[in-house]
């Protein structure tokens, strides 16, 4: 984070020439008014975040249900050691992470493609086309979903009759343990709306000269994109890739209303997050989703940390920053 | 491309211009039909959704049923209704006639379109017609599920709750990046930047603790455990906030300062109506994220259905109503209209907001 321009210039006169220690400088009107200011951050901070992450943790190693919160024991690892042999928690794994497989490339991919499309100056009315791309985004969850369920209807969606006209007979989609996981990317199509914009953004803080010099060069339309508007963007193509990630560990909604919770057909939509929710709130077996809410943070941590070490490879900070 | 240049010699410059003008053309018209064509795909299923919604529920399963809502049509004759079907004639030319008199083998028509030419026998097995359609709208499915899922009810429950919790966001946000846009502090950097880490930070590790103490509070089955997180502000919201706040020259709040206003005063004299635009764009992002957010609502209303938002009242109709699927889809269009219709008429502080508040990260 880049250090505020222009806070300091002007006040320097007023500070001490010796540097005041810290309890001093904390307790100076401009400090004691600012922190009023954020006093919200920070007891929302230490009372929804700080306490909650170390109560959780303290609850993974308990059977806590919370109804009976009496009967409270402390259980040590055995949370953790039940994970290890815990069937269901593997599948809901690897559903997440087949999931996240396919459907994180297919939405960067098509994201960038439209970001691509409504940019282009050959293209007419090119703000009425963000909008209607973008336009989805703003349609509850469950509304867009129950939309879905109905064009995704094996006898009588539209998404069969369409591929009937060309020749394919269209899977049942939703009762599928093979389809629903593409039914539901393909769902995910229409929440590419800020991944769109943020791309778009990154797309028009690309010189025009580099295309320019890029043509002179020789360089095709492809060899332009590939060397040219993917480095440029990168930086941008990193944040929607760690977001994308991170909204996928924590898909739920859309699992939960086509399933109604359960995660049919056959635990095909049991998403890590779906399970967590049905072991604190359907068995209430808190202690345990403790637990699992605590290997979720892990894997997410170590997923961001993983791609920020990796960004210093693929990800171009431009020389100004 | 190699016909230009011997053209240019032989008419002149003003038809190549024309000729580029022309290929532009081609380019734009071809550029534009695509985007119509992914985004008529993209937005096919509105299209599904309304036109499902006004169909009455056996037309979804009827054989030949058109994609619009529509009804068998009936004609009227001396007195009496008789269904149309599309017949083929001889010639190959499908007519809508109406059944007048069916056998097994051959039957009697009309013609609803020249009844004065009287009754046509046909040649052909009737059972073997298809029933004719004709466009009709079916609006009994929207009164129907709104009295069914008790509309009213879940809206204003919904609006209560997005705009409480909007409230509360929006004032909060706006007094933290007050403060760590113009005070300085120890630490305020390293607070900022752990504020900012919270976003990453999954919700559910928060979940079970926060629930088990609203559970305490007696507040499951509430709206509070909806609506008092937010007046601790949220990163997202602060961050935007003071992104804009920083873009607003510190000359006002000294001038301001000189006529003696206090931090309080500035804040509102000064920064809040310079910040108008990312002040309406957090208040829409926030109360419409509140008006479609889900998991919350379903962990902390789920026994109380008479408190549930919309999307929560949504999800338990389609469980409920999974057969009657033009009920659902009219549903889904009432749950959505609101966050639609607003989304058109603030289109563009959306997303702007959106562009503001990811790129500048």
């Amino acid at each position: 984070m880049a250090s505020t321009p222009g806070t300091t210039s002007g006040r320097v006169a007023a500070v001490p020439l010796a540097p005041p220690g810290l309890w001093t400088r904390l307790r100076s009107p401009e400090s004691l008014t600012g922190l009023a200011f954020v006093a919200p951050f920070l007891i929302g901070f230490v009372v929804f975040s700080a306490l909650p992450m170390l109560a959780s943790l303290a609850l993974s190693f308990t059977d806590f249900d919370p109804r009976r919160p009496a009967e409270i024991q402390f259980i040590g690892l055995d949370n953790y050691a039940r994970m290890l042999r815990d069937p269901i928690l593997l599948e809901s794994l690897w559903v997440t992470v087949r999931f996240a497989v396919m459907v994180v490339p297919l939405t960067l991919a098509f994201a960038l493609a439209v970001a691509m499309l409504v940019n282009s100056t050959l293209l007419a009315g090119r703000n009425v086309f963000r909008t209607l791309f973008y336009m989805p985004m703003q349609i509850p969850i469950v509304a867009s979903t129950v939309v879905w369920i109905g064009v995704l209807n094996a006898s009588n969606g539209w998404l069969n009759y369409g591929l009937e006209a060309i020749g394919i007979p269209g899977p049942n989609w939703l009762n599928s343990a093979v389809w629903v996981g593409p039914a539901l990317a393909l769902m995910g199509l229409w929440g590419i709306g800020n991944m769109m914009l943020i791309f778009l953004a990154g797309l028009q803080s690309v010189p025009t000269e580099l295309y320019d010099a890029a043509k002179v060069d020789g360089a095709g339309p492809w060899a332009r994109f590939r060397n040219v508007t993917v480095p440029m963007i990168s930086p941008v193509l990193f944040y929607n890739l760690i977001i994308a990630l991170i909204a996928t560990f924590q898909y739920f909604t859309q699992a939960y209303v086509i399933s109604n919770g359960r995660g049919d057909p056959d635990r095909a939509t049991l998403f890590f997050n779906l399970n967590l929710y049905r072991e604190a709130f359907t068995f209430f077996d808190m202690g345990y989703a403790s637990a699992l809410a605590w290997l979720l943070f892990v894997i997410v941590l170590g997923l961001t940390i993983l791609l920020f070490r990796s960004a210093g490879s693929w990800v171009y900070e431009g020389g100004e920053r | 491309m190699s016909a230009i240049p011997v053209r240019r010699a032989r008419i002149g410059a003003n038809d190549t211009r024309l000729q580029a003008q022309m290929r532009r053309f081609t380019a734009v018209s071809g550029m534009t039909l695509l985007a119509v064509a992914v985004v008529s795909i993209f937005l096919m299923p509105l299209v599904f959704m309304i036109a499902t919604s006004f169909k009455d529920r056996s037309q979804l399963t009827a054989p030949g049923a058109p994609l619009y809502p529509a009804a068998p049509e009936t004609f009227e004759w001396q007195g009496a209704e008789y269904p149309v079907y599309d017949v083929p004639g001889p010639d190959g030319v499908v007519r809508a006639w109406a059944l007048v008199e069916p056998h097994r083998e051959d039957s009697i028509f009309i013609d609803p379109a020249d009844p004065e030419a009287g009754p046509i026998t046909w040649e052909g097995r009737w059972r073997t017609l298809q029933q004719h359609w004709g466009f009709a709208l079916n609006v009994e499915n929207f009164t129907n599920a709104w009295e069914t899922i008790d509309f009213p009810r879940l809206f204003v429950n919904t609006f209560a709750i997005a705009g409480l919790s909007t409230v509360a966001a929006v004032a909060s946000a706006i007094c933290v990046a007050y403060g760590f846009s113009r005070f300085r502090f120890p630490g305020r950097n390293g607070l900022f930047i752990v504020m900012l880490a919270t976003i990453i930070l999954p919700f559910q590790v928060t979940l079970i603790p926060t629930y088990a103490v609203f559970l305490a509070f007696g507040w499951v089955g509430t709206w509070w455990p909806l609506i008092i997180p937010h007046a601790f502000s949220n990163a997202y919201n602060v961050f935007l906030l003071r992104q804009y706040f920083l873009t607003i020259p510190r000359e006002l709040d000294e001038a301001a300062m000189i006529d003696g206003a206090g931090p309080f005063r500035i804040l509102r004299s000064v920064i809040v109506p310079q910040a108008i635009p990312a002040i309406v764009a957090v208040t829409l992002f926030h109360f419409f994220w509140a008006w479609n957010e889900y998991f919350l609502p379903l962990v902390y209303l789920q026994s109380e259905p008479d408190l549930q938002p919309l999307s929560v009242g949504l999800a338990r109709f389609n469980a409920l109503y999974s057969q009657e699927p033009t009920l659902i889809q009219a549903a889904a269009i009432m749950a959505m209209a609101l966050p639609v219709v607003v989304f058109f008429l603030a289109q563009r502080a959306f997303m702007r907001g959106v562009v503001f508040g990811g790129v500048e990260k």
